[in-house]
């Protein structure tokens, strides 16, 4: 079974050494000439301001934390997905157990305000 | 069943090598002619011409567009940290290509050297595989926004990596009542339990997963209406602001290949995948190498079923060209809010009731066939009237902000004419007045 994974590297290793050529061929033919102006950030032609690796919305982790425990449960719902029809009831229970648990959590997240953007 | 024989293992690395290179070479072609299958859409939706310049009909602009971009200068700012710069689209493109690999395109082949299958890698961890890789697009878009030094830039790839993560969860949870029905997770199989062990295309007994899987993909794939990481009126060109050249080129590749892969999954997925709808003609799949169960393959139906998958695959690929043209840009609050407060928890409850209703229909010894499907269909189309009730535009997307604040009156008093009954003119004093000068 494992020979079947063979086309997949061979088509990764292609993918590879097609964008490290095309990132390669486009730096030999035609390699940045430097001036001043270009050398500043485009930022629709103004001069910036500040520098950007500056703090930022916090919103953002809290999307990414959100993410990570809602994405695991699809991960944990996947294997019992496929073996749903055989399991039968017994097994449905204890992921519905596993589910309303998940969703106490998300009632939670949302009181608090985690998925305000306003 | 049917013994057309096995291949050798050097047919089948053979086999295996001709496929990458095939397949490969058509997903890129496919890619440089989509995009201009995009400029001829928008200019016949909007009643222009489109590109016709180079070549009969336009026919060579996207080979004229590949020169510019790999000879043109690229840009190189003085402050990007340099190895994210150049990593970040080579990170983007290259998932983007290998996802195709375990997508079936047609019937299998019988050759003098044994049966071949059309489909460049038959893994068993199949859309598990796609999941995986498709969410790895995501680091490419957040290193270059971060890389680039550029404000616009930065924000679109904040805004990217939180939209498709958000949006990642739904697709993934839209999946999971295909896997029921399917018992499997490799595409092969999809494709057979739709035309032969269910008989009905998921699209109906699956309506709702289908209708979030379109959703889903759409913001995956950042089209509109789910663009907001390069929404060009606020960021510029978002996060490859300060990309050009084929670095530049590279992007606009991995958006339409993630186009192009999503489309045939959609359409292996719900629509059948290569079957031809209302015939047995072509119900195969294969068991052992070599043996294939159901109708016999030929060279003919290889074809035919190709033609069938390539239909579908365009179909969704020119709904996607045909929303982009047509419906406006979400703001950024809205589609957070469609992710995790209307998709998340109904996709939850959804499959909730699929997993019930399948469990129900198993109890009472019903065949898994024809008339399954559609019960589920019936329950399905239910829920689907339900899920579009509570989406309901003025209710959810509209946000917190309009419902809270309370109807502003006219601000222009409406025209009258004299002796005429005033329709429109609130009855009392609007709240804001603008101050008077004496």
């Amino acid at each position: 079974m494992l020979e079947s994974y063979a086309p997949i590297l061979i088509l990764l290793g292609v993918s590879v050494l097609n964008a490290v050529g095309m990132v390669a061929a486009s730096h030999l033919l035609h390699p940045p000439r430097h001036t001043p102006v270009k050398d500043i950030p485009y930022e629709s032609g103004m001069v910036p301001i500040g520098s950007t690796r500056e703090r930022f919305s916090v919103k953002f982790y809290m999307v990414a934390l959100l993410f990570i425990v809602f994405d695991i449960e699809v991960v944990f719902l996947l294997p019992w997905a496929v073996a749903m029809r055989e399991l039968g009831w017994a097994p449905f229970a204890a992921v519905m157990v596993f589910l309303i648990v998940l969703t106490v959590g998300l009632i939670y997240e949302w009181k608090k305000g985690a998925m305000e953007w306003e | 069943m049917h013994e057309v024989g096995a291949l050798s293992s050097t047919a089948f690395l053979v086999s295996s090598a001709l496929k990458v290179v095939v397949a490969f070479t058509l997903v890129l072609v496919t890619v440089a002619y989509l995009t201009l299958l995009e400029r001829k859409v928008c200019a016949w939706m909007q009643d222009r011409l489109g590109p016709n310049r180079v070549g009969p009909k336009g026919l060579f602009q996207p080979l004229a567009d590949g020169l510019k971009n790999i000879l043109k200068e690229e840009t190189l700012p003085a402050e990007v940290s340099k190895l994210f710069f150049f990593l970040a689209p080579m990170l983007s493109i290259i998932p983007a290509l290998v996802t195709f690999a375990v997508i079936p395109v047609a019937a299998p082949l019988p050759t003098p050297w044994g049966l071949v299958d059309m489909i460049v890698a038959d893994a068993p961890i199949g859309i598990l595989l796609i999941l995986a890789l498709s969410s790895l697009g995501v680091y490419g878009i957040v290193m270059a926004g971060w890389a680039s030094n550029n404000k616009y830039a930065f924000l679109g790839g904040m805004r990217a990596s939180a939209q498709m993560v958000s949006y990642e969860v739904s697709l993934g949870l839209s999946l999971i009542p295909v896997f029921m029905l399917v018992g499997n997770v490799t595409l092969t199989q999809v494709v057979w339990t739709q035309q032969e062990a269910l008989g009905l295309w998921f699209a109906l007994p699956l309506g709702l997963s289908f209708l979030f899987f379109v959703i889903s993909a759409f913001a995956e794939t950042n089209r509109l209406p789910f663009d907001l990481p390069e929404s060009e009126a606020e960021l510029a060109a978002g996060f490859h602001t300060e990309y050009s050249a084929m670095k530049f080129s590279m992007f606009f590749i991995t958006e339409y290949a993630h186009v192009l892969t999503t489309s045939a999954l959609m359409a292996t997925l719900f629509l059948g995948g290569w079957d031809i709808p209302f015939t047995n003609w072509d119900d195969m799949r294969v068991v052992a190498p070599g043996v294939v169960e159901g109708a016999a393959p030929s060279v003919l139906k290889t074809l035919a079923t190709f033609a069938a998958f390539a239909v579908k695959t365009f179909f969704f690929v020119f709904l996607y060209i045909w929303v982009r043209w047509t419906v406006p840009r979400f703001r950024y609050d809205q589609v957070m809010h469609l992710g995790w407060k209307v998709m998340l928890p109904i996709a939850l409850g959804y499959v909730t009731l699929m997993a019930v209703s399948i469990l129900v229909l198993d109890a009472i010894g019903l065949e898994f066939g024809f008339v399954y499907g559609l019960i589920l269909t019936a329950v399905n189309a239910v829920a689907t009237v339900i899920f579009l009730w509570v989406i309901d535009r003025d209710r959810v997307i509209s946000g917190a902000a309009a419902r809270r604040a309370p109807r502003r009156a006219p601000t222009r008093p409406a025209l009258v004419l004299e002796g005429e009954p005033a329709f429109g003119v609130p009855a009392t004093e609007p709240a804001f007045v603008p101050a008077r000068s004496e």
